[in-house]
Formats: C-alpha cells, structure tokens, sequence
C-alpha cells in the first residue's frame, strides 16, 4: 500500500472566490476502483479534471505514479478520460474514434487493426468498426468512449459520470459490465458519480466529497454500516437519527440514553465517545423491525404508532411515531411473502425492535 | 396547402406565397431573358433568339478584367476575413477575454454604420497616410465590411459544438494545434464554407466602398454602373450577369447541401 498510482497532496482549487476543492490529500492505490462521490457542486468533477490536467490546481500537487504533474500538459498525461456525454468525433466512424489517439503509437496499419479489432471485442461491439457516430445507441457511444481510452493503455482511467445519461435497466447492466472489465484488465479506474447506489455497487473505496472537502474515504461496507460522520451517516442511504448523551462507554459497549428510544445498549461500536457525551444514535431503516404485539420490558424496543406507508414492490417503508419525538421513524420491510393486502392500519399500536450491534454512535456538536 | 382543394382555387396561403415569389425572382429572370435577345435595347418586345451578348462578352477585355478584379478582390477578402473571423470565434467562444463585450461590439460596429461613411472615413484616412488607392485598399475595405459576417457565422458553429470534443482530442494525446486541424477544423468545416461564400458575395458585389477607394481598376459592380450611360455596353452586361445568376445558384445549392450534411453530423452528437 506505500506505492500508490495517484497521490492528491494538499491540493486546493478555487474559482475566484469559490473554493471548489478544499485540501485533498489522499492516495489512489494501484488496480483500484476508486470513486469520487457526492452532490453536483461538491468538486469531485473538479478533482477529476485535475488528474486529467483540464484544470491546474491552485494550491498542491497531484502525483500519477510517482510524478509530479503540474507542468505535465493533457496530452502528455499517462491517463485518459471518458467523458460525461462521451465526446464520440461526429465526423469520425468507430475505428477512427478508436484509432484516434494512436496515431504516435508507432503501429503498422495491420497492427493498429489487430488492436482495434481486440478493443471492440473487449467492450462487445465486433463488426461496428465503420458505424458512423449517429448510427451508436447511448450504451454504445459509452463502449466507444471506453475502448477509445483502454487501447491508449492508461495507468488511470477516469471516468466522468459516464452512466447518467442511460436509463435505469441499461445503467445496471453496464455498472455489472464495467466492474467486469476492470477486473479484467486490472487498470486503476477513477470514477466520478453522484449516485450513491453506483458508487456502492461499483467501488473498492469511496471517497465521500461535500463542498469541496473529502468527508470520508472507505469501502462501501464501510461507510454504509460504520459511517464516520453524520453527514456521511446521511448522504449514504437513508437513516434515522436520534439525540442522545453517552450514560456509560467501555471498550466496545456503550449505554447511551435518548429521549424518543429510552437508554439504548450499544455494542460493536467504533466511535470512541466518553460518558456525558451528546451523541447521534443513528439506525437504518431497514435494522429495525416492527412487531405489533407488546414486547414487554425488553431491551432496544420503543412503542410507537403506525403512520403512513409506501409499498415498493420488493420492500414496504413504515412511517411509526413515537411520542417523545416530532418526525416519524422510517422502517424498511423486505416483503419476504406474497401477498396484496396491506397488513397493517394506520394509528395501530407498533413496537420497534433493533439489535444492540445494529446502532451507530456518532458525536454531536 | 388543403390537398383537396383544386389547383385553379389556391387558399390564400398560396396566393401570397405565389405573389411573393413573383416579386422575387420576375425582375431577376429579366437578366436572362433580355441576354437573349437579339436587339440592342433593352426593351419589349423581344425581337428574337441570339447568343452574340455572351459572345461579345467574351470579347470585352475591359468587362472581364473588371470581372477578374472583382474576383481576386473576393478571393483574398474571403480567405482573409473567414481566418480572422475564425481565430476571433475560437477566442470569443473558448477563453474567458476580459471585456470581451466591448470588443465584439467594436468589431460588429461596420455591420451597421452605414457604407457611405466608412467610405468616406476611409478614404480620408487612407488618403492622409499618403497610400495610393488600388485594388488593395478595395480589399482592405472589404475585409472591414465582411469579417464581422464572417465571425457571427463562424461563432454560431463554434457555440454549436461540444467542447468536450477537443478536450477528448487533448487527452487521447494531441496538441492543441492537431487537435484543430483534426477535430475543431472538420466540426466547423461546414460554417467556415458557409463564411467564404458570404463573404465572397458580399465582396464580390459591394459597390460604395470599392467606388471611393479604387483608382483605375474597377471591380465589376464599378464596371456595370460606369457602362449604364454607355446602352451599347450593356447588353453584353446582361449576359454577364445571367451567367452569374446560374453559377451563384449552382454555388448557393451546394452551400446548402454542405451546411445540412453539417447539421445532420452535428445532430447525431448529442446523446
């Protein structure tokens, strides 16, 4: 781990007053799936375009294996891009697109060919070498652009949002068919999404980006069961947050007391948090179950009322209030059972039931 | 127009459009028709078929020199104002200029002064710097007059393309230079044809600018007008003139075909 491919070392940019990237100082490692992930405006496009050499950081230094690149211009760059819309040459048919930036490459004719021929059968696309660029669908303009970038044989490949623009069935089969092809090939792959799914489904690490700082940088196991922040707690997934303040904290126990879910047990928490601490106790929708007889006195239950609810075919969200709290509580149901008719009345007695190791504790300012 | 309805009765629509295209085209089709008859007046009625106008202007050296003038003039302003205007698109389009507002308005401001005044500015500046008038000021008067044409033509294509398109181009290894003649050159082909055209004709038939600033050599709108007091200069004119009608309509036809080969490319880069 001490050799990475891209090293971010303080880099800042700022657009006038703006900052866009604030500090970033993290290491890429080689054979990654790296992704930059967090809403439109938090930079990660900006960070991006910088590995790319399209924008000069302000502050800092980006190093592509071992090499400074400040003064190292686009062309001269060991790594190449595949754009948002896949900039696909209008005027050029696919081989053309391909071959375009082959041509110092010293290849014969008959070479080149060869390569191009490997290339189109690597992305699925064998006999659509003379297509023109308007006779490509949008899956096939992303081949393209991705076979365009692999036959230059980068040390990084980037990768700008480049499935937002496909709709939802095809964008999965091409999240499955790019994590294939990167561990095929086994070229370091940074990735820029605002889609949380993408980027869990995709990633090796996530580095989570809001305003310009990187929030948290972890593998998506990581940073959906164990989030180190509640920003992050939030951006991923959805989430119920509750306050509270640490009763006691040992080692890997906790007992944090809360108004709205009575004093919660806590274990195989993280978080290193001392008693009187204001805290965030914070579970998923989907760690909690609901159960409609009472538990009784049971540890980690809370009594509530049914509110209103949404049925997502595979899962049903519960709304359930509790008295001491003002927003409903959201609780995620696999619909495990076949079944049409809505089992449960709004304004029903609920209890809520989660395991002790399902909590997250994070600190409150 | 209502497909039912019979020929004889058109709906207004197609009366106007009828109406329309008559005013248009029947003064222009006069030029053809009078080259072909076989009297020296101008005048109905016609007193029969003859080729001997466009024989004889073959034979007019005066005529076709003044032609020739009017060509090269157009030629060079043509080349010339297009390469300023496409230098001038890329910057506008490409870079953040400070005050680029200002300069893009003093560079538009001959498209609306009126041709009169430049010409007689012109004439006055040229004249104090003691440099003699020719064919070369013409040029420098029309290169004024037609590189603003040839930026608001050019700066539409530019505005029209993806720029991620060069930036593609950038990072698969080319230098800005090649990446121009490979990729921005192609994309903007269509509107650089469309600029060397408009401003050949507005070159080729401009007449106040060339009037004041020519000596001798006079380009061919000079030539027709200064032949006007002559009536045995002009039918000769006339033939001229309905040969400049058909190539400028063969010209015009593939200026179009190009442009909307261009448009369909330009369509299919979207997503």
């Amino acid at each position: 781990m001490s050799d990475p491919i891209i090293s971010f070392q303080g880099v800042n940019k700022r657009f006038g007053q703006v900052t866009a990237v604030d500090n970033a100082s993290f290491d890429i490692q080689r054979g990654e799936f790296f992704s930059l992930l967090g809403p439109s405006g938090c930079g990660k496009t900006t960070l991006l375009r910088m590995v790319a050499g399209f924008e000069v950081p302000s502050e800092g230094e980006i190093m592509i294996d071992g090499q400074p690149m400040s003064a190292t211009p686009p062309n001269h760059r060991p790594v190449n891009m595949v754009f948002q819309n896949y900039a696909i040459f209008p005027h050029l048919d696919v081989r053309n697109n391909i071959a375009f930036g082959m041509r110092k490459a010293g290849l014969t004719r008959a070479e080149l060919d060869k390569r191009i021929d490997e290339v189109l059968e690597l992305i699925k696309l064998p006999g659509y070498g003379g297509r023109g660029a308007d006779e490509l669908s949008g899956g096939q303009r992303q081949r393209v652009a991705l076979a365009r970038a692999l036959i230059k044989q980068p040390k990084v490949l980037l990768l700008d949002e480049p499935l937002g623009a496909l709709d939802k069935k095809l964008r999965e089969q091409m999240q499955i068919e790019l994590r294939q092809l990167q561990q095929q090939i086994g070229i370091t792959f940074l990735f820029v999404t605002h889609d949380q799914e993408e980027a869990l489904t995709l990633s090796d690490r996530i580095a989570v980006m809001s305003e310009g700082a990187v929030m948290e940088i972890a593998s998506p196991g990581q940073l959906y069961e164990s989030p180190g922040s509640p920003f992050v707690a939030d951006f991923i997934g959805s989430m119920n947050f509750f306050e509270g303040e640490v009763l006691s904290s040992t080692d890997n126990a906790m007992t944090v007391e809360t108004g709205a879910l009575g004093t919660v047990s806590v274990t195989n928490s993280d978080a290193q948090m001392v008693s009187g601490q204001k805290a965030w106790v914070a579970i998923r929708p989907e760690k909690m179950q609901p159960v409609f007889s009472d538990p009784g006195d049971l540890a980690n239950t809370a009594g509530g009322t049914m509110g209103p609810s949404a049925y997502l075919g595979d899962r049903s969200h519960f709304y359930v209030h509790l008295p001491q709290r003002e927003d409903p509580v959201l609780v995620a149901l696999q619909n495990l059972e076949r079944s049409m008719t809505q089992l449960h009345k709004p304004n029903q007695p609920v209890w809520l039931q989660w395991a002790s190791d399902a909590v997250v504790v994070l600190p409150r300012d | 127009m209502n497909a039912n309805r019979p020929w004889w009765r058109p709906d207004g629509f197609a009366v106007y459009a009828i109406i329309y295209l008559t005013f248009i085209y029947l003064p222009v089709l006069f030029l053809p028709l009078f080259s072909f008859n076989k009297s020296k007046y101008i005048a109905f009625p016609l007193k029969g078929f003859t080729l001997q106008w466009y024989q004889k202007m073959i034979n007019t050296p005066d005529l076709l020199e003044a032609l020739m003038n009017s060509v090269k003039v157009g030629i060079t302003v043509a080349i010339l104002s297009t390469m300023f205007g496409l230098l001038a698109a890329k910057a506008v389009t490409r870079y953040r200029i400070p005050g680029r507002g200002a300069v893009m308005g003093f560079i538009m401001v001959p498209l609306v002064i009126p041709g009169i005044i430049l010409a007689i500015s012109l004439l006055i500046l040229i004249t104090q710097l003691d440099i003699p008038l020719s064919l070369w000021t013409v040029g420098f008067a029309h290169m004024l007059l037609c590189t603003p044409f040839a930026m608001l033509v050019l700066i539409s294509r530019m505005e029209g393309f993806d720029r991620s398109l060069e930036e593609a181009a950038l990072d698969l290894g080319e230098n800005a230079w090649m990446t121009f003649w490979r990729v921005t050159f192609p994309i903007v082909l269509p509107g650089i044809i469309a600029s060397l055209l408009l401003t050949f004709t507005i070159s080729f038939d401009e007449f106040v600018l060339a009037f004041f600033l020519t000596s001798t050599d006079p380009t061919l709108p000079i030539y027709i007008w200064s032949s006007l007091r002559f009536p045995l200069k002009l039918p000769p004119v006339l033939a001229l003139g309905a040969t400049i009608f058909v190539l400028s309509f063969i010209v015009v036809s593939f200026a179009e075909w190009i442009r909307r080969r261009g448009v369909k490319l330009e369509s299919s880069s979207g997503i």
